[in-house]
């Protein structure tokens, strides 16, 4: 048996040992009972230390107490039962199926990774197999891997402040200070949300525009999350809006089918070219209205209002360009 | 706090895997060996080894009635009997990390249009926020937000086709060429992501496997006919990006002002170079010029098509062309 095999083996032993106790054990009376560890005090000191901080990583809660409070005897050591054991949940197949789907959810390796293990843990409960036909096929991946989210994520679940390069969507570059408060996928792309320190306020940034490492700064649990923030509404907040306004977009017979299903209300015949309709279409700024309506070319044309118009021949113009390229 | 163990093979990783093994062996006796290779992501020689851990575990003292018991002759013949384990008979808690990941997933699926186990979803969500306890009180610090725009109905059809294994009949848009046409798609699987999703098929139009973004799908009819994917037809490795442009297609070249760098983040670029003040030179490849020029007319002053020259003058021909358009005559809305 390997070295490693000999220490899996004392700390399933140390487990089963605290598991089954109910009064607090001293090191002494562990050290005798659990198979494997050293006989010389110090090696053994040392070897303890490093079997409970493994426990503790793994998330056994591992009690520390002493027998007779009235006492002050030597502290000792224990695993409740109650908190340790995953209470019973009685899943039904539809319920386990679905749980199945979501544990394919993940594509980071660190969450995919947590909810196998979940996943896991709760098969070991239901002996049945889940009714899991109806899922087959489906193909959740509704966020995409990015650099950056497994430092963001741990630093949200440790509550601590980070600091990162930053581009942001114009290419300024600059060094951003970080309480992070979580983070929402929106698009397939992850966004963090949390107090800017170096702005003072609140700001969302696109993990993907971090062009550094992200270190951790200050102490974990530093962050304070103030309490019913909707994250999500941030998110919308900075990065979408509501349509401004609607424009008068004139499309070719047969073309358009973009704006066509943008369009509010049903095209009406244009009084001046045959064949052409008028589409009344919403728009949140001028800029993503002509994004949608160059790219079809002489098939599509903004009527009104003037400064949509404007803009989009101004694009036009620049896309003839003078043989060089500007921002 | 986060529930994984450090160095994978490791004896705390071996550890936080029996104390699952244990249970799940334990609720099923006489499970096959593979069975627990594959579902716990391990060799079957691995399990053997796990096993072979546990036999020597058992209650302080160690005497022959405190030992786990564990059948290795059954288990080298692919059978797992364990027994007199009671003290791990049940596995440990949901971590807060574990228990996050499948709800923050679950929440999110409960919003996509048209899987229609919302039931299902809803009713595991309370049981295991229950079961998670503190770790899933309050709001949850991670979200994922599903894009409305697929349409119900077009995930709910891709649904019954795959379930039922029947063919789909579908009018499908496609921007670039501006048009819609109408095909049978035989469905291999829905890939739901962050932008509404796609239905993967073998196209019986195309004689290939194609993905059909569902929020362009503009009409679906599952039909009485049953699915008849090809043996050859294979499936996108999700573990690349949806779209693996193919070294077949043509390689245009792009030069980039700084304002137009979300291009890089948007699409898979062959190569990206920093130019001064800024500026990018890009490398990609697509299969369809018309594509191109409707990104070039989109980007504007942005951007400049080095190369080849052909797509650099469709681009001029067909902004100067929309430009006579505005020039024709305004309509009288035009205020």
């Amino acid at each position: 048996m390997t070295v490693a095999a000999r220490r899996t083996e004392r700390l399933l032993n140390l487990v089963i040992c605290l598991l089954s106790t109910r009064r607090y054990l001293t090191k002494e009376e562990i050290r005798r009972s659990v198979e494997g560890y050293s006989e010389g005090q110090e090696a053994f000191e040392r070897a303890f230390e490093r079997d409970k901080e493994e426990l503790r990583e793994l998330g056994i809660p591992l009690e520390i107490g002493s027998n007779d409070p009235l006492f002050d005897d030597e502290a000792g050591y224990r695993i409740r039962r109650d908190a340790y054991e995953l209470p019973p949940i009685s899943l039904a197949p539809d319920e386990m199926a679905v749980v199945g789907l979501a544990a394919r959810f993940w594509q980071q390796a660190s969450l995919a990774e947590a909810s196998s293990r979940a996943l896991l843990k709760l098969k070991a409960q239901h002996p049945g197999e889940a009714a899991a036909e109806d899922l087959l096929g489906i193909e959740p991946r509704l966020v995409r891997d990015e650099p950056g989210f497994e430092d963001l994520w741990k630093a949200v679940q440790d509550r601590r402040a980070v600091e990162f390069d930053y581009r942001t969507r114009s290419g300024t570059q600059s060094r951003r200070h970080l309480e992070p408060w979580g983070m929402v996928a929106w698009h397939g792309r992850w966004y963090t949300i949390g107090h800017d320190r170096d702005r003072d306020d609140v700001r969302v940034f696109r993990v993907g525009r971090i062009t550094s490492e992200i270190d951790a700064i200050g102490p974990s649990g530093a962050v304070a999350v103030p309490p019913d923030v909707d994250l999500r509404a941030i998110v919308h907040s900075f990065e979408d809006g509501a349509p401004v306004g609607t424009a008068q977009v004139r499309v070719a017979a047969g073309t358009g089918g973009g704006l066509r299903r943008q369009a509010v209300g049903e095209p009406a015949a244009d009084p001046i070219h045959d064949g052409w309709v008028v589409l009344e279409v919403p728009f949140r700024d001028v800029g993503a209205l002509v994004d949608d309506v160059v790219g079809y070319g002489p098939n599509a044309v903004v009527v009104g209002p003037p400064e949509a118009r404007q803009a989009a021949r101004d694009r036009l113009v620049g896309a003839i360009g003078d043989g060089e390229a500007s921002a | 706090m986060t529930g994984g163990a450090r160095g994978v093979g490791g004896a705390q990783a071996q550890l936080q895997r029996l104390l699952s093994l244990v249970p799940y062996v334990l609720s099923r006796p006489g499970v096959a060996v593979d069975q627990v290779a594959e579902e716990f992501g391990v060799s079957a020689a691995q399990v053997l080894r796990d096993l072979n851990v546990l036999w020597f575990c058992g209650l302080p003292g160690l005497l022959p009635g405190d030992l786990i018991e564990v059948d290795m002759d059954a288990a080298q013949g692919g059978r797992v009997h364990v027994t007199n384990a009671e003290a791990i008979a049940r596995p440990l808690r949901l971590q807060v990390d574990e228990a996050l990941a499948l709800l923050v997933a679950l929440r999110a699926l409960a919003e996509v249009p048209g899987l229609e186990d919302r039931d299902a979803l809803g009713r595991a969500i309370a049981k295991l926020e229950r079961a998670a306890g503190d770790a899933a009180t309050g709001g949850l610090p991670v979200a994922v937000e599903v894009p409305p725009r697929a349409q119900a109905g077009t995930t709910a059809a891709v649904r019954k086709a795959l379930a039922t294994g029947c063919r789909l009949h579908i009018a499908y848009y496609v921007p670039h060429r501006d048009e819609t046409t109408e095909r049978d798609v035989d469905p291999m699987r829905l890939l739901l992501d962050g932008q509404g999703g796609y239905l993967e098929g073998w196209c019986r139009r195309a004689e290939g496997v194609r993905l059909f973004r569902l929020d362009r799908i503009t009409s679906i009819e599952v039909l009485d006919i049953a699915a008849d994917v090809p043996a050859e037809a294979r499936s996108r490795d999700m573990a690349d990006e949806l779209f693996t442009p193919s070294p077949d297609d043509m390689l245009v070249t792009l030069e980039l002002a700084a304002s137009a760098r979300w291009v890089t983040e948007t699409y898979p670029l062959e190569t990206v170079e920093e130019l001064p003040d800024g500026r990018l030179l890009v490398r990609l490849r697509t299969a369809d010029s018309r594509w191109l020029v409707r990104l070039a007319l989109r980007l504007g002053a942005e951007a400049r098509v080095l190369d080849p020259l052909e797509v650099a003058q469709q681009v001029e021909i067909t902004a100067r062309a929309a430009l006579a358009a505005y020039d024709l005559a305004d309509s009288p809305v035009a205020g």
